[in-house]
């Protein structure tokens, strides 16, 4: 059925705080938000309500005018309660206040035997509509997709393999219809095969391994076996001109339901992880809510960082910040504003490190031992010094400290030349974790694929 | 650990912007960060953990690394001093010569050095580069023990000006530091770097019938005489003893030359220190090692002339081989940052060490400018690497 593709470069990176495989009870968070900052991309956002409104699941809440189709919609339905902006009155949130019980806007609902007899632009008009579209995102950039473009295929990764993910044989689970649905719709959107990466490592989920009308690849490896764009370059790589849409699994589902229940549905199971979590496992709510509920009396005591996804590709929120768009995944960390004496040299195994440098042991502990890891910087910045480690975690034909080297020097026929069209930020957080000299590797990435972009 | 932590707090509003010291704040954090891993933390996007590693962990890896090969040069220092004046000496006491004669030395070359560096430092208002923390060590473990002081800080300070901040600070040199350092000693002051420089005998005289020339010195000499070279050694400095420069002493180390460089053990356990870390690239050393190896035993099958007769092995021990090998070869930002590059590097340093040994007597080390002209090769052998690599990305969009 498929091939596999083994992957030796990589690395995981295991922390404690692993969700369990539970549901836990909990009230629903009172107030849900749409951050338009979750969506790269957007860079002239238009507001489409204003405080005060009331709306339902699906209701449009936004759009971007360079790209007026797309509307990001809400994910409940309730009143709009604020409308957040900061600098230069720049968009940050749309703040809603739930109703109890959550009402959809209605859209057009087809049988399983119809999703696959939809005309291509009902597809996409439907999808662009109800929500689920910003889901999709293009590659090269890694920007929401743009509806009148054709990508020569679609990627669908089935497996998230950073630090703490959750396990999406368990939030999936009883949704393989849906899964299934979504395949076909999206099959409409390529003249290329829509492509499914399945996790080798252990038993592999039944919810992917059945489905029809897609390629199915299996990866087998560390770290990051999981990234979509990993899974692109082994498969079918990005050159210049070529355009490939990717869309998470969760995604799949949503569209799936979109057509099957005609109803924008954004509600998710999120994994509460993280070494500060007093009792790590699964909560069902909706896209976009506020995680103060999911933490009351369940944070260790002391400074914490919660992060919006993993502790590679996340973003720092507030103890009543919001989950973003893409994120099925909160992680709290202790923060490490500490200054540990003589820290650079002392030897020790409780450390994580990529590295054997003298002291740095715990490569000792097997890959069972579970790490806690603050957010410490554990170290200085420093010019580029040690070199061949970022394409020890790089399981790709790429050479990372060349291409970050262009992009700081503003090199565009460099950049494209060594592969930037391959690369989004998750595809080198593993670079920027085992950097010697500390470099936001991540950040630079993207500042060369906007140079690129907007050239 | 209280008590140093308050101190810094204290002094700290001294040295940040307004303060009295203001232009010093590179200076200080040097210090600070040498006590306390500094308190910043991963900004709010991206990696939101980091890896424990750090240059400076990096830096002392490699010190450590060097740690064997200093402490033995040391010892031999004062071991060579006896042997050459007659005494009799015990083990503390060639100990305590080797001291006395090192010590200035090292600490000259770390007082150039890092006074340059903190000027550039305070200049471009960064803290100081762990880099120089190894190059400081290896410049004194690359000079005969006679060298005059005033020399060693003249070389460091030409080493890291010209060698290294013109190009940007490190990082950003195309030449290894020390190496610069001991090529700059060796055209410029060649009588105080070549010759009977390489036993210490401070005001005593030597024994009759003692000559303080390296092995490869006498190789070099016996090549051009004619003689074969393992009888020229085996019949140099018998008054000490029968086998003074036989192959066990010369790997060893128990023979005259630079500080750090006569023992190929010593460096051996360095090499097994840099690779077992991580730190030094094991396709450097193997390269040299081999590509020298190979080279030798093609000359040998050759043997056109003496020395292209000696034994290939005795290349791997004599002069500054290993040393060079291990620890210049290896300095990540002067080599080759590709890993097939790294081979090529590797072999090429290999090769060259042994033809300039053999062909050129002007220059009877060759392993010193062997890294050097590699050093400046190397971001053409990555060129050709990294265009193999855009190569293969074009072809793949073409299928």
């Amino acid at each position: 059925m498929s091939h596999t593709i083994k992957l030796k470069k990589g690395f995981d990176i295991n922390l404690a705080g692993k969700a369990e495989k539970k549901i836990a009870e909990c009230d629903q968070p009172e107030t849900f938000a749409l951050k338009p900052t979750d969506f790269l991309g957007i860079e002239r956002p238009k507001v489409m309500v204003s405080e005060g409104d009331t709306v339902k699941a699906g209701t449009p809440l936004l759009f971007c005018k360079m790209m007026e189709d797309v509307k990001y919609c809400a994910p409940v339905s309730g009143e709009i309660v604020e409308i957040k902006r900061g600098e230069k009155r720049k968009l940050l949130e749309i703040k809603i206040l739930a109703d109890k019980e959550v009402v959809s806007e209605e859209f057009k609902k087809f049988s399983v035997s119809d999703v696959t007899k939809v005309e291509k632009q009902e597809v996409i008009n439907l999808m662009l509509q109800s929500g689920v579209w910003p889901n999709i995102i293009q590659r090269p950039y890694g920007i929401v997709a743009n509806p009148q473009e054709t990508p020569k295929s679609i990627f669908i990764s089935t497996f998230d393999s950073h630090p703490l993910s959750p396990d999406y044989d368990f939030t999936l689970n009883g949704e393989e219809n849906y899964f299934q649905a979504g395949v076909d719709v999206l099959k409409k959107l390529t003249p290329g095969s829509v492509n499914l990466g399945l996790n080798g490592n252990g038993e592999m989920s039944p919810i992917f391994t059945h489905i029809k009308n897609a390629e199915l690849h299996k990866f087998i490896g560390k770290h990051p076996a999981g990234n979509v764009g990993v899974q692109i370059h082994h498969i079918d790589p990005i050159a210049k001109g070529d355009l490939i849409w990717t869309i998470g699994p969760y995604g799949v589902v949503q569209i799936g339901k979109l057509f099957l229940e005609g109803k924008y549905d954004a509600s998710k199971i999120i994994a509460l992880t993280g070494s500060e979590v007093k009792t790590p496992q699964y909560y069902k709510t909706y896209t976009g809510a506020c995680i103060n509920k999911f933490i009351e009396h369940n944070v260790n005591d002391g400074e914490v960082r919660f992060i919006s996804g993993n502790v590679l590709t996340g973003e720092k929120i507030k103890s009543n910040g919001y989950i973003g768009f893409y994120d099925q995944q909160v992680t709290v960390i202790p923060e490490g504003k500490n200054s540990e004496f003589l820290g650079w040299i002392l030897p020790t195994t409780q450390k994580l490190s990529f590295h054997k440098a003298f002291g740095l042991l715990s490569f000792l502990n097997g890959k069972d031992k579970e790490y806690v890891i603050d957010t410490n910087l554990k170290g200085e910045h420093r010019a580029f010094v040690q070199t061949g480690v970022f394409e020890k975690v790089t399981p790709m034909d790429v050479l990372p400290t060349y291409l970050i080297k262009a992009i700081m020097a503003e090199d565009y026929d460099e950049m494209e030349a060594l592969g930037i069209y391959e690369l989004i930020e998750e595809d080198i957080a593993l670079c920027e974790f085992v950097d010697v000299s500390k470099h936001d590797l991540q950040k630079i990435l993207r500042n060369g694929l906007e140079l690129i972009k907007n050239s | 650990m209280k008590f140093i932590k308050n101190i810094f707090d204290k002094n700290k509003p001294l040295f940040e912007k307004g303060g009295k010291f203001e232009k010093l704040m590179p200076l200080f954090e040097t210090f600070e960060t040498l006590f306390f891993v500094p308190s910043v933390v991963t900004p709010s996007k991206g990696v939101q953990i980091k890896d424990a590693v750090d240059l400076k962990r990096m830096m002392m890896t490699v010190i450590i690394a060097m740690t064997p090969c200093l402490v033995f040069g040391i010892w031999n220092v004062g071991y060579q001093h006896a042997l050459a004046t007659g005494e009799t000496m015990t083990f503390v006491q060639q100990l305590w010569i080797g001291i006395v004669v090192t010590l200035p030395i090292i600490v000259v070359s770390y007082a150039a050095g890092l006074t340059v560096e903190f000027i550039f430092g305070i200049k471009k208002g960064h803290s100081l580069n762990e880099g120089f923390l190894v190059s400081g060590m290896l410049i004194p473990l690359v000079v005969p023990p006679t060298i005059p002081l005033w020399q060693v800080a003249l070389a460091t300070v030409f080493a890291v000006l010209i060698g290294k901040e013109v190009f940007g600070g490190t990082g950003m040199n195309i030449l290894n530091v020390a190496l610069t350092a001991r090529a700059f000693l060796y055209f410029a002051y060649p009588s105080q770097i070549s010759g009977d420089v390489w036993t210490y005998l401070g005001d005593k005289t030597p024994i009759d019938g003692f000559t303080g020339g390296t092995s490869l010195a006498i190789a070099n000499e016996a090549s051009v005489s004619g003689a074969n070279v393992l009888e020229s050694l085996a019949s140099t400095n018998t008054v000490i003893s029968a086998d003074f420069f036989s192959f066990s002493n010369l790997f060893f180390g128990f023979i005259p030359g630079s500080i750090g460089e006569t023992s190929a053990l010593m460096a051996l356990i360095g090499a097994v220190i840099l690779v077992i870390t991580g730190v030094g690239s094991w396709k450097i050393i193997a390269g040299v090692f081999g590509g020298a190896y190979l080279t030798a035993v093609l000359f040998n099958i050759i043997g056109a002339n003496e020395y292209m007769l000696m034994p290939a092995y005795y290349h791997l021990v004599i002069g500054g081989m290993a040393f060079g090998a291990v620890f210049m070869a290896t300095d990540p930002v002067t080599a080759a940052q590709t890993e097939k590059g790294k081979w090529i590097y590797g072999i090429l340093i290999g090769i060259l060490t042994v033809i300039i040994r053999v062909f050129n007597p002007a220059y009877p080390e060759g392993i010193m400018l062997a890294i050097l002209l590699m050093n400046v090769f190397a971001p053409l052998i990555d060129f050709y690497i990294v265009k193999a690599n855009k190569q293969r990305r074009i072809q793949r969009a073409t299928v």
